[in-house]
């Protein structure tokens, strides 16, 4: 399971490029729509806490995956319909301040 | 001589008297209401006859998912923000009078029928707290073993909740010399708002974890969960739900309630006496709130992200969408003149109230605001469960 997962990491683009707009639009959509169940400020809400302390241990990567496939059995829904890969990533670097 | 007279006649009369009258700038707020502002904390004071911004309250803290209520005046609003501060607005000065940080993260409120306490759910840490309404002294600290959701005022002093973590359900009964918390049964797998009826008779809990509704009669004396519309929910396989409906919006209309499908963009209408599902309506969306028109056989809806730029109006007797109208980008909220004349849309991404006739569905006028979200009219004080 954990050489799969691996593989599917392995998958997903290593750096994140999206052009400035959408950036402009990513980050209106993680503080908005994010917001709504992370809160306003990421500080948590119905979900977890977003902030760059509460995400240290997580990895970009593992992150994006979270934010494209969602997590089961949970109100955290799979953003794969609405962002691409790339997108993903860069969320997760922005979260993460990196 | 007579000028000297009608001067005296004046002094004498109460309203010089009272000197309260001489430093407010207003002396009615029966058609007044307030916007929630997300993105900047702060409040818009509206005024609903002239269709106009009339003021704005600063100082509330993170209102990024914020609520509030009304005493029973419709003086003060009882503001509930996200990072736990629970805040005492008076709408004529427009000031912030008392405010207390009275947890980590909350997520909503509710005021006691007779206006003397306020009921905040927390998240974090997890439980109800209860102040006084006119000092915001704490009253009574709740904890429960997880987030709170759903909290709704019930006549006689008492509060009813939900925990999403553990699905039990509570009543509180804050009456006497010492709260009497009741535990009234579970509701299922992560209730995520809960809603009660006008007449205060059922308390409905939505499920997210689980398909089905659950009721409780609480004019019973002691209330035994029911679980119906077992379609009702969310599975893996439906679609993804980009925000949590709420239901304090749920509508109750032609002896029918009407409930957002949880991961499908439908409505599901059921029959308030049997409890069975009687129509679904597919709709644009996954809906959010869904709010009966006062006094008419409509229904508003609004809709999750990515498909927020629309509203959609239901009739109740046939369960067909009846017009799509698209107020602006992001809707986050709907709220009717107490009788129904006019509809106020906020949108939080275009910056603006939009006013809709509810007739002729023209509109009637815009209001600039600052990621509006949340739209509360002073009328709300006399309505029960919100």
């Amino acid at each position: 399971m954990r050489s799969l997962l691996a593989l599917v990491v392995l998958a997903l683009p290593c750096a994140a490029e999206v052009a400035p707009e959408r950036a402009k639009a990513l980050e209106h959509m993680v503080i908005q729509d994010c917001g709504s169940c992370h809160g306003l400020t990421l500080k948590g809400g119905l979900g977890r806490a977003l902030t760059v302390d509460a995400l240290a241990p997580a990895d970009a990567e593992g992150l994006a995956l979270i934010i494209l496939d969602g997590v089961p059995g949970t109100a955290m829904p799979p953003w794969r319909p609405l962002l691409t890969e790339e997108e993903a990533m860069w969320i997760a670097h922005y979260l993460k301040k990196d | 001589m007579k000028r000297a007279l009608k001067l005296l006649a004046l002094l004498a009369s109460p309203v010089w008297a009272s000197p309260v009258w001489a430093e407010v700038p207003c002396c009615a707020t029966g058609d007044l209401g307030l916007v929630i502002e997300r993105a900047t904390g702060t409040l818009l004071v509206v005024d609903r006859s002239d269709r106009a911004a009339v003021g704005k309250v600063e100082g509330l803290g993170d209102l990024s998912h914020a609520s509030l209520t009304y005493g029973p005046d419709e003086r003060f609003a009882y503001v509930f923000g996200r990072d736990g501060g629970l805040s005492k607005v008076d709408m004529l000065t427009r000031k912030v009078v008392a405010r207390t940080v009275q947890a980590g993260n909350s997520i909503g409120g509710a005021i006691s029928d007779d206006g003397k306490l306020v009921a905040v759910s927390n998240y974090e840490p997890g439980g109800v707290k209860v102040f006084d309404a006119d000092t915001l002294a704490l009253v009574a600290d709740v904890p429960a073993a997880g987030k709170t959701i759903g909290l709704v005022d019930v006549p006689g002093r008492r509060f009813a909740w939900t925990v999403w973590d553990t699905g039990e359900v509570f009543l509180g009964d804050f009456s006497g010399a010492e709260p009497v918390i009741t535990p009234l049964g579970n509701a299922g797998k992560n209730p995520f708002d809960a809603v009660l009826t006008a007449d205060a008779h059922t308390y409905l809990i939505g499920l997210f974890g689980e398909k089905g509704v659950t009721a409780f009669d609480l004019w019973d004396a002691a209330p035994k969960p029911v679980k119906f519309l077992q379609d009702y929910g969310k599975t893996e396989d439906d679609l993804p739900v980009y925000k949590m409906p709420h239901l304090q919006g749920w509508a109750f209309t032609e002896g029918q309630y009407v409930l957002p499908a949880v991961g499908a963009h439908e409505l599901l209408w059921v029959d308030q006496a049997s409890l069975a599902e009687v129509a679904r309506t597919p709709v644009h969306g996954q809906a959010v709130f869904i709010i009966a028109q006062p006094a008419s056989p409509f229904v508003w809806v609004n809709f999750a992200t990515p498909l927020n730029d629309v509203v959609q109006v239901i009739d109740s007797r046939t369960h067909q969408v009846v017009k799509t109208l698209t107020p602006g980008k992001a809707v986050l909220h709907m709220e009717f003149a107490p009788r129904g004349a006019e509809v106020w849309i906020s949108s939080r991404d275009d910056n603006k109230i939009v006013i809709y006739d509810t007739r002729t569905l023209k509109v009637l006028g815009e209001i600039a605001a600052d990621s509006p979200s949340g739209i509360f009219f002073t009328a709300r004080a006399h309505r029960t469960g919100l």
